[in-house]
């Protein structure tokens, strides 16, 4: 789950680390308001969950009120990559000395958070690992017992940082390690971390991600802390109807799992595969011997014919799909003769023959023989294992292609 | 031989009373593993397909007589972090975790503390693992018969981001006349107990073991890992991977996840493309297409075709 800037402030400033003092505005007034408050020259930013504000003017100056309310009036009907602003954050501009980066991220191979902290800051951090690696300081995180400050003070020093600006970014770091901890968070970043003129350390931009597994768990600061809504999920991007239809039609029942996907995808091969690895497997198959996939989708966990059927329905129901692949790598708990029940009533129910709607129905294992019986019964080609997951998808691509199977 | 399983490992299956478990149970029961106890906290007493029922693992340790090698932990995402610590800390070593959407930072201290104990997980978000004839951990291979059907024992170590096609890989390998020495569902998620290249050790010290197999997708650095191994050690074992959701590469697809938790291709590094050039930069083959496997298998073996 993606937070907004002025969240991710928030959660830092929770953590008792030292922020500027900003505003969250929705309107031109309330940025007039916030800049009175602060009183001084301004920064007006875009609230927007993705990258490059800067350059599509989300990002700008002000030295009066009057001027924060033209800017943000300006910036709030502003679109970035697709995205409407939720709001303009109003920040006192910074008298500031130097620019420091910090971080913590996951290394997945060292199975443990890692602190990153660089003094060139404001800057995207990986191009400073790639072009300047002894200004970046790394250091692992224990998961289980309390995070000493030594740890982040160690991270900080070497990159060669001393004196006092040690002494104040030391437990910086430290309250950000720990929080990215607390909150299961698999992103926590403050950049820039700014040394002001008064030698004061201030976060002046923070990005934080929080893992969608954890977001059960972390209600206190989701709904009591920051407000955020239950519905309010953050997606990286609007869910088609085809996707909205089969998230349904998987939940209506907790037999089996299903998931459908069409973003990016706008063949006329509808698939109905799984199971996780399978999809990749089959997906990737198709489009290798030139088929043209309409959609994504995962089956498994052993659904309910109905549930079957209603996932093949929506391929089949989606615009410009011609015929359906049903395939699946081995199961062993998914049934095969369900999986068959449900496409073809599927078929059956939209005034289609099976025969001629279902590609390949390539799903061996699990109760096959009687799956196949039924296939049989309508007409569908199907195989069992002898028939590499390969094989079937070119032969589905072939059918749909017109090419003698 | 085989690698972490014998014919003597008794193990428990923690969360025995769920509907998964029971099915689970019956399936390694029946393909002759030795499970010595199952834990449900209430519902001491009970019977499960025969074996018996305790609230606490301890109960399970002090009723078997003695250390139990193994446990198959099959609870709520939100209990598993315990019902692990507490297998490990009653002094079990081999610990599958089937459940999946455990929060990454429970099983971060999960492998920290198998780690200081000595213990090793495999998992979460997984199968477990299958020692063909000999035992099998979980549901990998599903029903005694339908495991039966798709893995015999042969020279070749399997080891798979995806517990389907942990399958399918082996039944490929069983019908080309190869088999399999042991197969692992290493498990999906963005952070998972044993690795590729932590098997590896493992599958090196076994005779029975001649190549290696892996199954794997965009997302994480596992494989750039391997590769670094396989470079660093000097392996003996030839090993073929596969690379699944190749699509994923395109830039529609940015951000997406599909399949397990962990495939989402965030940075450059999570990409297939970039992964099989890593792969092979350390001289590991990796196919094109999934039904080439048993023949290069059996070409880096030198193996009548």
């Amino acid at each position: 789950m993606r937070f907004f800037e002025y969240e991710a402030r928030k959660i830092v400033e929770l953590a008792g680390i030292p922020v500027t003092k900003y505003g969250f505005c929705t309107s031109a007034a309330e940025a007039r308001a916030a800049a009175e408050e602060i009183g001084g020259p301004v920064v007006i930013k875009s609230q927007v969950l993705t990258g490059g504000r800067m350059k599509a003017g989300g990002v700008k100056f002000a030295d009066t009120p009057e001027e924060a309310a033209a800017f943000a009036e300006e910036i709030l009907q502003l679109e970035i990559n697709g995205h409407m602003p939720r709001g303009v954050l109003v920040d006192p501009k910074a008298a500031v000395k130097q620019e420091y980066y910090a971080g913590v991220v996951w290394d997945g191979t060292a199975k443990k958070p890692l602190m990153l902290f660089s003094d060139m800051g404001g800057i995207d951090i990986e191009e400073v690992a790639e072009r300047h690696p002894d200004h970046v300081g790394r250091g692992h995180l224990t998961n289980l017992f309390p995070i000493p400050d030594f740890e982040a003070k160690q991270t900080i020093a070497a990159t060669g940082v001393t004196g006092s600006q040690l002494n104040r970014a030391t437990p910086v770091l430290a309250r950000l390690a720990r929080l990215f901890r607390e909150n299961d968070m698999t992103l926590a970043e403050i950049n820039p971390l700014a040394e002001l003129e008064d030698g004061s350390f201030v976060a002046l931009d923070a990005h934080m991600e929080m893992e969608n597994e954890a977001v059960g768990r972390q209600k206190q600061l989701l709904r009591k802390e920051l407000g955020i809504a239950e519905d309010d999920t953050r997606e990286d991007y609007e869910h088609s109807r085809f996707e909205e239809n089969v998230a349904a039609i998987d939940a209506a029942d907790h037999r089996g799992v299903i998931q459908g996907k069409d973003h990016g995808f706008n063949g006329n091969l509808g698939l109905v595969i799984g199971a996780g690895g399978g999809s990749l497997t089959l997906t990737d198959a198709v489009i290798n011997q030139g088929g043209e996939p309409a959609n994504y989708s995962e089956i498994g966990g052993n659904p309910s014919v109905a549930k079957a059927c209603g996932l093949a329905k929506e391929v089949l129901e989606k615009d410009g799909v011609e015929k359906i692949a049903v395939m699946m790598s081995i199961v062993s708990n998914t049934r095969v003769d369900i999986v068959a029940r449900g496409v073809i009533k599927a078929c059956l129910e939209l005034g289609k023959d099976p025969g001629e709607t279902i590609a390949i129905f390539r799903i061996p294992g699990a109760w096959e023989e009687e799956g196949f019986k039924i296939l049989e019964r309508y007409g569908v080609e199907y195989c069992d294992r002898s028939v590499s997951m390969w094989e079937a998808a070119g032969r589905a691509v072939a059918k749909i292609q017109g090419a003698p199977a | 031989m085989s690698i972490l399983l014998s014919s003597d490992t008794t193990f428990i299956v923690q969360g025995i009373t769920g509907r998964e478990a029971v099915n689970l149970t019956r399936e390694c029961l029946d393909y002759g593993s030795k499970i010595v106890g199952g834990v449900t906290p209430g519902r001491k007493g009970r019977e499960v397909h025969g074996v018996p029922v305790f609230d606490t693992v301890a109960q399970a340790v002090e009723h078997h007589g003695g250390p139990i090698d193994g446990s198959v932990v099959t609870v709520p995402p939100a209990f598993t972090k315990d019902a692990v610590f507490e297998a490990i800390l009653n002094g079990i070593k081999l610990i599958v975790v089937v459940t999946e959407r455990i929060p990454r930072g429970d099983v971060a201290q999960m492998v920290e503390l198998a780690n200081m104990e000595g213990a090793r997980i495999i998992g979460p978000n997984c199968l477990g693992l299958i020692v063909p004839e000999v035992c099998k951990m979980g549901g990998i291979g599903g029903p005694a018969k339908d495991a039966a059907k798709a893995y015999a024992p042969g020279p070749v170590g399997v080891m798979s981001r995806s517990g389907g096609m942990t399958t399918e890989i082996s039944s490929s390998l069983t019908q080309a006349g190869l088999g399999v020495s042991t197969a692992v569902s290493i498990g999906g998620d963005a952070i998972i107990g044993s690795t590729y290249a932590e098997l590896m050790p493992y599958f090196e010290a076994d005779e029975q073991t001649e190549a290696i197999v892996i199954y794997t997708e965009p997302g994480g650095r596992m494989e750039a890992q391997l590769a670094a191994w396989v470079q660093d050690n000097n392996s003996r074992l030839p090993i073929v991977a596969f690379m699944a959701g190749k699509f994923m590469d395109s830039e529609a697809m940015k951000g997406m996840s599909f399949g397990h938790a962990g495939t989402i291709v965030e940075g450059k590094e999570d990409t297939a493309t970039e992964k099989i050039a890593r792969l092979e930069a350390a001289g590991i083959r990796v196919v094109e297409r999934i039904d080439e496997i048993p023949g290069v298998v059996k070409e880096k073996i030198g193996a009548p075709a």
